[in-house]
């Protein structure tokens, strides 16, 4: 059994009651048509379990496949630098098509993100580690795929369905509760 | 799945401790590659059922995206499945894989056959991992259901441990 091996931290993007007590985690690809429609599941099911669930979100680019994801993902980092990491992921997501450079520097734009500072990190690679270090975080904790779901710290290898993922969730709170 | 566990218990994966069994096999149209080229260095073995899996990020694409772990460690990876040279040539170029791909072909799967996991019945091998070490024994091994792609944490942890053991 697959187990996360780099425990949520304050380094984590969260979304959510940051102390709730069930973790809904992904690595993800902004690139991965279904990591795409994985985000609405996500989202749904977040909306379903809102008191006891939270959700942190890791990178983790399909490079050679998805040319545009590494990019995308220090996109995400960089609106994250000036708080405004989870509006840019659902921008990436909900325009998974158009993710050059032109259009990331439109979404800063559009979240009135300061775009001069959001390119120059971009440009610089800033966030390039944070990205690199993401995915050696979860070559070590198994993941195989995008997207690949941990609930409490244990891979979650099912078919990631808003019920699926929403029993996982209510199980592991009664486990917590138990 | 009752079918996946019956399917497990047929292969017989070469344990840790044992030989590895020697083998050569075609990487290109007009190259070979033999196991004892990489002696001296650990050597990963990703067996895998077929080229071109539907699934999206799949295993030796995975791989790929993680080779720098593995690079920390000086291993080897090859991907090896039955498909023909032809084949895997076109699947590289496709996946941009950085990694060779040997062909078990000719004859049909023996190498999975001397591995103990090559799946008769269906003609491919199982998804099965060999961590062999420098001496060019098994350091370890795992198979996993055929539906599910095995991460890279235990191969991981077997290059760990093989390093803590040598420091």
């Amino acid at each position: 059994m697959s187990r996360l091996m780099v425990p949520v931290g304050p380094n984590d993007h969260i979304r959510g009651k940051q102390d709730a007590p069930v973790t809904l985690l992904e690595y993800g690809d902004y690139e991965c048509p279904h990591c795409a429609t994985a985000h609405a599941v996500v989202l749904r099911v977040l909306r379903d379990t809102r008191d006891i669930a939270r959700f942190p979100f890791r990178n983790f680019p399909i490079a050679e496949v998805h040319p545009h994801a590494v990019l995308a993902a220090q996109a995400a980092e960089a609106a994250g630098a000036q708080d405004r990491f989870w509006p840019m992921h659902d921008m990436l997501f909900e325009n998974q098509d158009a993710l050059e450079l032109d259009d990331l520097l439109a979404y800063a734009d559009a979240l009135d993100l300061d775009v001069v500072r959001f390119a120059r990190e971009l440009e610089a690679g800033v966030h390039l580690e944070r990205v690199r270090a993401d995915v050696r975080s979860g070559a070590r904790s198994g993941v195989n795929g995008t997207p690949t779901f941990f609930v409490d710290e244990v891979r979650f290898d099912a078919e990631p369905t808003v019920d699926n993922l929403t029993a996982a969730m209510l199980l592991a709170a009664q486990r917590r509760a138990g | 799945m009752a079918t996946t566990t019956t399917d497990r218990n047929q292969a017989r994966p070469i344990p840790s401790g044992e030989a590895a069994p020697k083998f050569t096999l075609a990487c290109t149209p007009d190259q070979k590659m033999s196991l004892e080229d990489f002696r001296g260095r650990p050597v990963i073995m990703a067996f895998y059922p077929a080229d071109w899996s539907p699934v999206c990020g799949d295993q030796m694409t995975l791989y790929n995206t993680v080779r720098s772990e593995f690079d920390r460690f000086g291993a080897q990876l090859l991907g090896i499945s039955v498909d023909g040279t032809w084949c895997h040539v076109a699947f590289a170029k496709d996946r941009k894989l950085q990694f060779p791909l040997l062909a078990d072909f000719e004859p049909k799967g023996e190498v999975a056959r001397r591995y103990g996991v090559y799946r008769a019945g269906e003609g491919v091998s199982e998804r099965a991992l060999f961590v062999i070490a420098p001496d060019g024994k098994v350091a370890w091994s795992h198979v996993s259901p055929i539906g599910i792609v095995p991460g890279v944490d235990g191969i991981l942890d077997a290059l760990e441990g093989m390093a803590e053991q040598k420091s």
